[in-house]
């Protein structure tokens, strides 16, 4: 548990899914606190996914509460919850991350397009979009580049830089490494860091891999936090 | 920058989405050209008389002698007699009066019997008067005036001879009294152009030796001899009046409908071409509904394809969601993509009824003497562009829809 103010709390949250073998969901108390840096471990089916969708507020729990920067997002309507997303989240997936028809800029500032509030913290959006890329060690050029052609490491940072622009409060990022190798995986994870710092976001990753372990300042197992019921089919 | 996904998005399957915008284009065209042929036609049928106030003829129903009068189409049940033609002719409000005499042919065209009044009092096309492109009218008793469609469907030029054949599609001509071309009328695009005009006291000259539709065995006066006569004829088929006053149209067409001598009929050409339409109504709704059908089956497809595509599209909406999207930017999102395919299809459609319309048009009026004008796109037209648009975003709301709720469910957390 982190020591400062917290930025996300989920208190007795409980969840299930209808229609999918019941899979349930109990989630007693979970925090992270403000710049924090946590990795989330867990294996597949522990309910990870289940988590995300809870503090990104596609679902909402049964009971419990899941509190974001101080607001309980169940009590958001469906459409605030939605906005609420976009100016306290940026997220990064595992992969195909971007929009392949689109430009590099273009996947960039979609985070911005639904958080106006997100977006009046950034001046100049194409300049600052440039100065992610640039700091994220990718091509002069990229901007204009569809993201499509791009390499699977290079989407991943325009993923990272899309996440990052208008420094949200909360950087999810859910197993972004686990498509890249060895050495590429280092690098984005040491741009991750240096810039989730540069923007005074948090920091919440998820992964299986708990190699990444030191490189956070505090590891949560889900066997730790959460407890799953699956009923028979 | 929606608009720039939506257009990006599109250009990324560019296969499919050109061929459902090209599916649309040809329907489009398709619609719009059985458009343009249904109104071509209908104005051509319009512009073929206009200024003429009433046409007379023996008593029979008024489309038909409208047909047979103007169009050459069908035949005269009974004729005009000669005496009433001039009763009428010497009513005070009959301005102007041009008898019409037909019953004879020249190959697969129709000879006409009229006088020089014909060529001062038939207007065409808003009140265009016939011209010659080469030649004089009638100056001797056998001249004879064709019609463009005439002198280029025979290779008749002026002072080529013509053989006059009794009645229609007959193998009986009168081979005795030969014509001569006079002169060749510029195209006008009505039946006059398919039409040979002599004068009325011709058609009486080739049947002076005539008994009972035959000519008398050995009997053939010469041609001299004929343009020495009097040649008064002793029915005409119809007669064409303009009155001095539009207000004494009806009241005219009532007295000729009651002239007691012998039954006629007076018809207004406007209200007999609206009976027309009224009989041909039928056939013109199918085919515009056959075309209609076809526009539907095109937006048909692209739904089908907007539905095939949401699978595949998950992952894009995941994203979107991600972003902060709610699912009715989604459903926006498709249905904005939908009436883009529709938009870009419609106007590539119009683009290739113009290009048909250009490649088409002398054939069609060569082949059936129809006109079928360029013109800037009708507000007609630009609605049906516009009602492609709007039909293609109602049919898209189905699949655009199912995708609203399937970014619902999915939230972001789609793995393909």
């Amino acid at each position: 548990m982190g020591s400062g103010p917290s930025i996300l709390a989920l208190k007795g949250v409980s969840y299930r899914w209808s229609g999918r073998g019941s899979f349930a969901l109990d989630v007693p108390a979970f925090s992270i606190a403000t710049s924090e840096r946590v990795l989330l471990l867990g294996e597949s089916g522990s309910g990870k996914s289940t988590l995300l969708s809870l503090i990104c507020g596609t679902i909402t729990p049964h009971a419990g509460s899941v509190l974001l920067s101080g607001t309980d997002i169940a009590s958001l309507s469906a459409g605030k919850r939605d906005r609420f997303r976009a100016e306290h989240i940026g997220l990064i997936f595992q992969q195909f991350n971007l929009l392949p028809y689109a430009t590099v800029l273009d996947n960039i500032l979609l985070s911005l397009r639904f958080a106006p509030q997100r977006r009046a913290r950034v001046a100049h959006p194409q300049q600052t979009a440039q100065k992610l890329c640039m700091d994220l060690g990718l091509p002069k050029d990229t901007l204009t580049a569809q993201a499509g052609t791009l390499s699977v490491g290079q989407q991943q940072r325009v993923a990272a830089a899309r996440a990052l622009i208008g420094a949200p409060p909360l950087i999810i990022a859910d197993e972004p490494t686990s498509a890249l190798d060895a050495a590429t995986q280092a690098t984005f994870l040491d741009l991750l860091f240096e810039q989730t710092r540069n923007a005074g976001s948090t920091l919440l990753m998820v992964s299986h891999d708990a190699r990444l372990a030191p490189q956070f300042d505090r590891v949560v197992q889900m066997a730790d936090i959460a407890r799953t019921a699956q009923a028979a089919a | 920058m929606i608009l720039r996904l939506a257009l990006g998005s599109l250009m990324a399957r560019a296969l499919t989405v050109g061929m459902t915008m090209l599916a649309i284009a040809l329907s489009v065209a398709l619609f719009l050209g059985v458009e343009k042929v249904r109104t071509g036609a209908k104005a051509s049928f319009a512009d073929t008389i206009s200024g003429t106030d009433l046409i007379v003829g023996a008593r029979s129903g008024s489309v038909q002698l409208l047909l047979y009068s103007v169009f050459r189409i069908g035949n005269a049940t009974n004729n005009l007699t000669w005496e009433s033609y001039l009763d009428l002719a010497a009513r005070p409000e009959v301005e102007w009066i041009v008898p019409i005499s037909l019953g004879d042919s020249h190959r697969q065209f129709r000879v006409m019997g009229t006088t020089g009044a014909f060529f001062d009092r038939y207007k065409y096309r808003s009140g265009r008067s016939l011209a010659l492109a080469e030649g004089e009218v009638m100056d001797d008793l056998f001249d004879a005036i064709i019609g463009a469609d005439v002198a280029a469907a025979l290779n008749y030029e002026v002072g080529d001879p013509i053989v006059v054949a009794h009645g229609l599609a007959s193998f009986i001509e009168h081979d005795d009294q030969l014509f001569r071309v006079s002169g060749i009328l510029e195209k006008t695009g009505t039946p006059v152009d398919r039409t040979v005009i002599v004068s009325l006291q011709a058609i009486e000259a080739i049947h002076v030796d005539w008994r009972s539709g035959a000519q008398v065995p050995g009997q053939s006066t010469p041609a001299d001899a004929l343009r020495q006569m009097e040649l008064e004829p002793q029915a005409v088929t119809a007669a064409l009046i303009g009155v001095k006053s539009r207000l004494q149209i009806f009241g005219l067409q009532r007295a000729i409908n009651d002239y007691p001598s012998e039954p006629l009929l007076a018809i207004l050409p406007g209200v007999a071409l609206q009976e027309l339409w009224q009989i041909v109504g039928i056939a013109e709704t199918a085919l515009i509904a056959v075309s209609g059908m076809v526009v539907i089956t095109a937006l048909m497809g692209m739904m089908a394809t907007i539905f095939s595509s949401l699978n595949e599209r998950r992952r894009e909406m995941a994203i979107l969601r991600a972003m902060g999207a709610r699912p009715r930017v989604i459903l926006g999102l498709l249905v904005l993509e939908a009436a883009l395919m529709a938009a870009i299809g419609a106007v590539v459609g119009l683009g290739l009824f113009y290009a048909g319309l250009v490649v088409a048009q002398p054939l069609v009026d060569a082949a059936f003497g129809l006109w079928l004008p360029i013109e800037q796109p009708s507000m007609q037209e630009l609605w049906v562009v516009l009602a492609v648009v709007a039909a293609g975003a109602i049919v898209s709301l189905l699949p655009a829809f199912r995708a609203y709720r399937m970014s619902l469910a999915d939230g972001m957390m789609v793995r393909n």
